[in-house]
């Protein structure tokens, strides 16, 4: 639904920008106007759209499954208690198969990331241009509704699963013990010597593939659903450029939208999957 | 695409999210699926018990009938034994009785020809007065020879 006023660049960028609130230049507190006014406003600034559709996604989910929960019985299930139900034994399952230490923290941890991101994926499913159009007739005018395509949600998961991983290495193996996985491997000497020499060498190896996981973590979800959320917006162009076209795009937006159901799946497992697998490092001596 | 305070936002929004979905929602859950998983065990035990227990009942109650049918057997064996008891019994007490029977019909019967041989005896002699009588009523009067009638009727 590109207007005549935009050009397919614009169109593009407009879709790519969140609605950002932060301070202006001139010192007062508002949204930015463009792209190039919100990247100015620097870090002390929020995606207003990508903080309401997570949290509403999110507070969604804890409604209805708490609800459930809350009411759950050990007879037949009903219907939706049902559905949590499977849910739940679903990760309990996954999280059996790949975490072997004793935590209570690490299955609620995979379920709310599994669901929560799955949830912020599917909003790639509803038309690119339908939310933002209904909240542009009332005076909004970036919106960007994944929540997965914004790196800052999918980095701020991924630290929080890097902090607790943090956080369990040491309590589990202690400081020492942290700091020797840190250093003391993946090559080893036994005469001392070579030991301390080895420590640099050691140290860079583990500190890059211990920041890589965060940040794959969040790179792969943000990458894959930015991609597809690009390839949605490029095939709504079409829309735009004559009949035989966009029946075209039509078409091609329904294909492109079925195999999505199974990207955004993926990526919500994959990401609650190395969740697991990371926690389960973080417990285990290797 | 900026970094900026959103990432805290989030961070913070994913762990409050893990805390409640911890507290209200997998606890509960699980507790429930557990409590399932041993009503399940419970009511599986339950049936093989039951089981069992109807196994024993049958094997009791196949024990029971077995019982049943030889206190049957002995009971129809004493009544049939008790039963050719009373036909015997009753069988001796009838040839008894035809015995007392027919002792006393011959007492009787023998009192009777007594009786009879008496009275025949008696009448015999009144013959022989009424002859005597008939003869002597010719030669002699009766009532001179009355004591002479008597003391020979007295004599038969």
């Amino acid at each position: 639904m590109a207007s005549g006023t935009l050009t397919s660049s614009e169109y593009i960028k407009h879709h790519l920008t969140n609605l950002t609130f932060g301070q202006h230049p001139d010192g007062s507190w508002g949204m930015a106007h463009s792209a190039e006014e919100a990247a100015e406003m620097g870090f002390m600034a929020i995606h207003v759209d990508t903080m309401l559709w997570s949290l509403g996604l999110g507070i969604l989910f804890i409604f209805f499954a708490a609800r459930a929960a809350k009411s759950a019985t050990s007879d037949t299930p009903g219907g939706f208690q049902n559905f949590v139900e499977w849910i739940v034994d679903f990760i309990d399952e996954s999280v059996r198969g790949s975490f072997t230490s004793k935590n209570d923290l690490v299955a609620p941890l995979a379920m709310t990331a599994f669901v929560w991101i799955f949830l912020m994926n599917l909003m790639d499913l509803v038309p690119v241009d339908l939310i933002p159009w209904l909240l542009g007739l009332l005076g909004v005018h970036f919106q960007k509704i994944v929540p997965s395509t914004d790196p800052n949600a999918t980095f701020g998961m991924a630290i929080g699963v890097f902090l607790l991983t943090m956080y369990y290495s040491i309590k589990i193996k202690g400081v020492g013990g942290f700091l020797g996985e840190l250093t003391l491997q993946p090559f080893q000497a036994n005469n001392i010597v070579v030991k301390v020499l080895l420590i640099p060498v050691n140290f860079f190896l583990e500190f890059v593939s211990l920041i890589a996981k965060p940040i794959s973590l969040s790179l792969r979800l943000f990458g894959n659903m930015y991609a597809g959320e690009m390839i949605f917006i490029l095939i709504a162009l079409m829309y735009s450029a004559g009949i035989v076209l966009g029946v075209f795009g039509g078409a091609l937006q329904f294909v492109w939208a079925v195999f999505h159901i199974l990207v955004i799946t993926l990526q919500a497992f994959i990401f609650m999957t190395l969740t697991v697998v990371y926690m389960d490092m973080a417990h285990s001596e290797h | 695409m900026n970094i900026n305070l959103t990432l805290i936002g989030q961070m913070i929004a994913f762990a409050i999210f893990v805390w409640f979905t911890k507290k209200f929602v997998w606890t509960p859950i699980m507790a429930a699926l557990e409590e399932r998983k041993g009503k399940i065990a419970d009511g599986l035990a339950a049936a093989e018990r039951g089981q069992h227990e109807q196994e024993l009942a049958k094997q009791h109650a196949a024990d029971e009938l077995r019982e049943a049918k030889a206190q049957a057997a002995e009971i129809i064996g004493q009544a049939q034994k008790r039963a050719s008891g009373i036909i015997d019994e009753a069988k001796e007490n009838a040839r008894t009785e035809g015995d007392r029977l027919l002792t006393a019909a011959q007492a009787e019967i023998e009192q009777e020809a007594n009786r009879v041989r008496e009275s025949l005896r008696e009448k015999v002699g009144e013959l022989a007065v009424a002859g005597a009588e008939k003869i002597l009523r010719r030669e002699i009067n009766a009532d001179s020879h009355r004591d002479v009638v008597d003391a020979v009727a007295k004599q038969l």
